[in-house]
């Protein structure tokens, strides 16, 4: 009796191990940007090109980075989601729109609705790449002194919103 | 005629040859070749087994492009690689580095091996010699009888 209780042991410990496992996502890999600052930037925007809007425009205000394109499935999902975010007034939501074509991206907006203050347009994604996209939509919460607090890869859902980026929002603007 | 068909056969794959390699768009061989082997150092984060030389995400494009330019202004190996962490994470390095956090990652094989081992000299320590088992006469005489070739034990 006695000599399977190690092995069982050992055995309950390996399911309990793959167990957690299979609850982690693997594609979320957690981001080096959390509390370092935003990478810089000075891009067009999309409604107009001959503007441009910079992350140094927002330092004294607490602000959302959607990182999305019209190409992107999982933004149509979570577009409902942002426009509910815009309407609540809480946080000034700006839009990336990655790797779209003007045209593209400006059409889909107006088919679905605009929730940002304003898009920026990385055609190539350069700055997609120094803020270390890499599963469109992403989401990045940053703060009054331009650190990025909070990162979220994918789509944004309403417990996400409700349980994470609301109370950092509201935490971040008494701060 | 076989050989002629050969020939013929031959000559078309040489025209085919050269089609075929025209495909990567690069001036500088030996850039090239900087940029692939550093490439597959490097995970994409798309289809995350595989490396950036290796995938086809649109991603991974724009990073070998990236690792291109980067080399082509004269970046080292190693800036280029801390370029990517510093977005990306130690996760983009397709060999995960020695840090604390990586330590059962690279131990952890060996730890079971010592483990198993450990168990097996246990084992093979407390295992008792076998007893000797004292015959009967009986069996003697047989066993006698045996090797002397007796007739009446042979089938």
């Amino acid at each position: 009796m006695n000599r399977f209780v190690l092995p069982l042991a050992v055995f309950a410990a390996l399911v309990a191990l793959l167990a957690v496992g299979l609850t982690l996502n693997p594609r979320e890999v957690p981001s080096p940007l959390i509390d370092k600052p935003a990478p810089r930037f000075e891009l067009p925007q999309l409604h107009q090109p001959a503007k441009t809007f910079s992350e140094k425009d927002m330092l004294g205000k607490v602000w959302i980075l959607n990182v999305w394109a019209s190409w992107c499935v999982s933004c149509r999902e979570e577009h409902p989601v942002l426009i509910d975010l815009a309407a609540s007034g809480v946080v000034p939501l700006f839009g990336l729109n990655y790797k779209d074509k003007r045209e593209d991206g400006l059409a889909w907006l107006k088919t679905f609705g605009d929730p940002y203050q304003l898009s920026i347009h990385d055609f190539e994604g350069r700055v997609g790449i120094d803020y270390g996209v890499y599963g469109v939509p992403e989401t990045y919460v940053i703060d009054k002194r331009g650190v990025i607090r909070y990162k979220r890869i994918g789509a944004l859902t309403p417990e996400i919103v409700r349980s994470k980026v609301l109370p950092l929002v509201r935490e971040l603007g008494r701060g | 005629m076989v050989r002629l068909l050969a020939l013929v056969l031959l000559a078309m794959t040489a025209a085919w040859a050269p089609a075929k390699e025209a495909t990567p768009a690069a001036q500088d061989p030996a850039l090239e070749q900087r940029v692939m082997a550093l490439s597959n150092e490097l995970r994409c984060l798309v289809c995350q087994n595989q490396t950036i030389a290796d995938s086809n995400a649109p991603l991974a494009e724009d990073l070998r492009n990236q690792v291109r330019e980067k080399m082509r202004l004269g970046a080292s190996d190693s800036e280029i690689l801390d370029f990517m962490v510093a977005r990306y994470g130690d996760f983009v390095l397709y060999r995960p580095p020695f840090k604390a956090a990586t330590f059962l990652l690279w131990f952890g094989p060996l730890l079971l091996l010592a483990a198993g081992l450990l168990v097996l000299l246990r084992r093979l320590l407390r295992r008792q010699p076998a007893q000797d088992v004292a015959m009967t006469a009986a069996e003697r005489k047989r066993v006698a009888d045996l090797l002397a070739g007796d007739e009446t034990e042979r089938r």
